[in-house]
């Protein structure tokens, strides 16, 4: 992206192993232990080149205790880390082609956001013309040109943050950690700097790794993720893969809201299966997943968008009944609670797509209505 | 309501009474031109014009800012590298027992201080002839020993109060740990540094229980000559010296003092600004 300025010597003096598609970044069976704690148990990972990982999890699943072992602040209990093909065992922080962004920004209080920005390239071998022109190339990048001289307290949190990334960016690593980057702003600033990201993310081409707790600002910004719970690694894969396709109730449950029902498998054929509900009083077909016994305990989940609300009883195959508990109206659409015959509620989100007052709602407190969704939109789950 | 302010008014009024009415009738009968010490005889200042007359207070005075100059430095050194030792390195072998050694000295009675340091230095000798006398060395290294418990406590508790990802954002940037230590950490410790060393030096400048047990014939300093002269009675020259002595500490205190304290003010502003992201 830049030309003329050499990269860390540390970036140069590292063999580049990873030819091709194999993994940038491979952590293998990584576990750390504090005491007789154990923050994160058995990882394996492996992270592509140039794409945007995000870490999500809740409170103190090891997200960050991950995240510093990348950094090269915490030393593994046991596995080993990859990065470009090189054991990063033994390797100290200042030394790995890694930098990382901290939640706290962490920047350097008695430096100005021009200092700050150059912190890092006072290690690496170039000129004091070219490392001007790095500086002034972040400071562009980040548009931060007009508060070069300011120290850290004198910029707005927002500014602080963009700092903190410049001055991660600025020697160029091949790895990029950030521990919730966008925590501290607010949800407006959020939002723009979320765009801002992947926008700087697709200019300088760095591989982005990114934790997070909130699992929209996970869908939004990365390319893959990894979904933690206790220190375990639950699914990684796309964020469509992760919404549409979660493989256990955890990772179901955490990424967006949804109802969980209790089913029993009758039979299996090809890409579909029939399970009997008993909460909806019913069998339903769904797409099949590996691992289906007839006969068996398995778990069936509907996301609320995914369910049609009808007042007839509708043509679908798959359609059950019960009565509207509660109803809340937010403008584009409407959520409504739906309590079935054995007291189960059922999430139920539907579009306001026409107009009109409250007259044209589906349905109102009470009613009794006809609840139906298509095959493919089920989640069978047997973990 | 109203009985309580009063009472609290008199128990102040007679706490700083305590504390500064012999200081102040000290400073008063300095001006005396009386000979006597307690018998007031009319303004006078010709007692400081005495003083500047007198070589063996003007040598002890040397002596003794001289022993407080190098030994207040060298324990700022040895205390501001014991406590980022205790601050920053947070589970080394022995942490628990070398933070209880160094706080200890605070409450250990200065005599004992003084005896054991005097019994050390008359082994040291018989062991290795060295130091062949005890005199200026040995006051010095003392007073190194009394004033690094403080300077430690200092950096130590400084040092715990600030964030530690700074650090490590500065190795992550590619510092090697003395790099850190250089452009980050000593830079914001640095008002803790200076207020340590001030007080080392103060510490320095006005011990006399040990410094009588580690010095030798020939080495008086200001506190041990005053002390011996006020064994023989107290003259005015003393309560000259002593007005002195308190001008200048208290001046200096009160310099730094503020000076340091705006410092770390505005550090502490600073860094608390640059950590909450929204303002
Ligand atoms: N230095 C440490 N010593 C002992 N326990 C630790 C240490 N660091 C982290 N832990 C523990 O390890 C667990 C994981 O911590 P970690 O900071 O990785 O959580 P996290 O996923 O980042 O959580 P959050 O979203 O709250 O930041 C926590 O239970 C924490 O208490
Ligand atoms: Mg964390």
């Amino acid at each position: 992206m830049d030309s003329g300025i050499k990269g860390a010597p540390l970036a140069a003096a590292t063999a580049s192993g990873a030819a091709g598609g194999a993994p940038f970044i491979r952590i293998e069976d990584v576990s750390k232990s504090f005491g007789s704690f154990q923050a994160v148990r058995n990882v394996s990972l492996q992270i592509t080149k140039g794409e945007i990982f995000a870490l999500l999890g809740g409170s103190g699943c090891g997200k960050t205790t991950l995240l510093r072992m990348l950094a090269g602040f915490e030393t593994p209990t046991s596995g080993r880390i990859f990065i470009d093909g090189q054991d990063m065992t033994g390797i100290p922080a200042y030394e790995r082609p890694v930098n990382m962004m901290f939640q706290s920004y962490a920047l350097f209080p008695h430096m100005s956001v021009e200092k700050n920005i150059g912190y890092g390239l006072k290690h690496d071998r170039m000129t004091d013309a070219q490392r001007k022109d790095r500086v002034r190339e972040m400071l562009d990048l980040v548009q931060l040109t007009p508060f070069a001289h300011r120290k850290p307290h004198q910029i707005s949190g927002g500014q602080r943050q963009r700092v903190a990334l410049a001055r991660a960016l600025a020697r160029q690593p091949k790895l990029l950690l950030l521990d919730e980057p966008l925590a501290a702003l607010d949800k407006k600033l959020r939002e723009h700097t979320q765009f801002e990201l992947t926008n700087i993310q697709h200019k300088t081409g760095v591989t982005f790794v990114v934790v997070t707790h909130d699992q929209e600002e996970a869908m939004i910004l990365s390319d893959r993720m990894a979904v933690m719970d206790k220190g375990r690694v639950m699914q990684v894969g796309s964020p469509t893969d992760i919404y549409e396709f979660p493989d256990s109730r955890f990772v179901a449950g955490f990424i967006g809201s949804i109802t969980f029902f209790e089913a029993r498998v009758r039979s299996v054929s090809g890409a579909t299966a029939l399970v009997e509900v008993p909460a909806m009083q019913t069998c339903v077909t769904a797409r099949a997943v590996p691992g289906l016994a007839e006969g068996a305990l398995v778990t069936l989940a509907l996301r609320p968008e995914k369910i049609t609300l009808s007042r007839a009883r509708p043509e679908a195959a798959n359609a059950f009944s019960g009565v509207v508990h509660d109803l809340g109206y937010f403008g584009k659409d409407s959520l409504y609670k739906i309590a079935l015959p054995d007291g189960t509620t059922v999430s139920v989100n539907s579009v306001n797509a026409r107009r009109s007052g409250e007259s044209g709602r589906v349905a109102v407190w009470e009613d009794a209505v006809w609840l139906s969704f298509e095959p493919d939109a089920a989640i069978l789950l047997t973990a | 309501m109203n009985r309580r302010p009063t009472f609290l008014l008199t128990v102040l009024c007679f706490g700083f009474a305590f504390l500064y009415v012999p200081i102040v009738s000290m400073m008063v009968f300095s001006f005396n031109s009386s000979r006597l010490a307690t018998i007031w005889g009319g303004f006078s200042t010709k007692w400081y014009g005495k003083l500047l007359e007198n070589d063996q207070i003007l040598a002890a005075a040397k002596l003794s800012v001289e022993i407080a100059l190098i030994s207040a430095t060298l324990s700022t050194i040895l205390g501001t590298m014991a406590g980022i030792a205790l601050a920053r390195f947070r589970r080394f072998r022995g942490r628990m027992m070398l933070s209880g050694m160094v706080t200890s000295p605070l409450i250990m009675p200065d005599v004992i201080t003084g005896i054991s340091l005097l019994i050390f230095f008359i082994m040291l000798k018989e062991y290795t002839g060295w130091p062949a006398q005890r005199g200026f060395t040995t006051v010095t290294l003392a007073h190194i020993s009394i004033s690094l418990t403080y300077v430690t406590t200092v950096i130590q508790s400084r040092l715990s109060q600030a964030d530690l990802s700074i650090e490590e954002a500065a190795m992550d940037l590619g510092s090697r740990p003395w790099q850190v230590m250089k452009d980050i950490t000593l830079p914001i410790i640095a008002p803790a540094i200076l207020s340590g060393w001030l007080l080392a030096f103060t510490i320095s400048l006005d011990d006399v229980v040990v410094t009588s047990f580690a010095t030798g014939p020939g080495t008086t300093t200001l506190p041990i000559l005053i002390w011996s002269k006020v064994k023989l009675g107290v003259t005015p020259d003393i309560n000259a010296l002593a007005t002195i002595i308190v001008a200048v500490v208290a001046v200096a205190v009160l310099v730094t003092g503020i000076a340091v304290n705006r410092a770390e003010r505005r550090r502490d502003r600073d860094a608390r600004l640059a950590y909450q992201a929204n303002e």
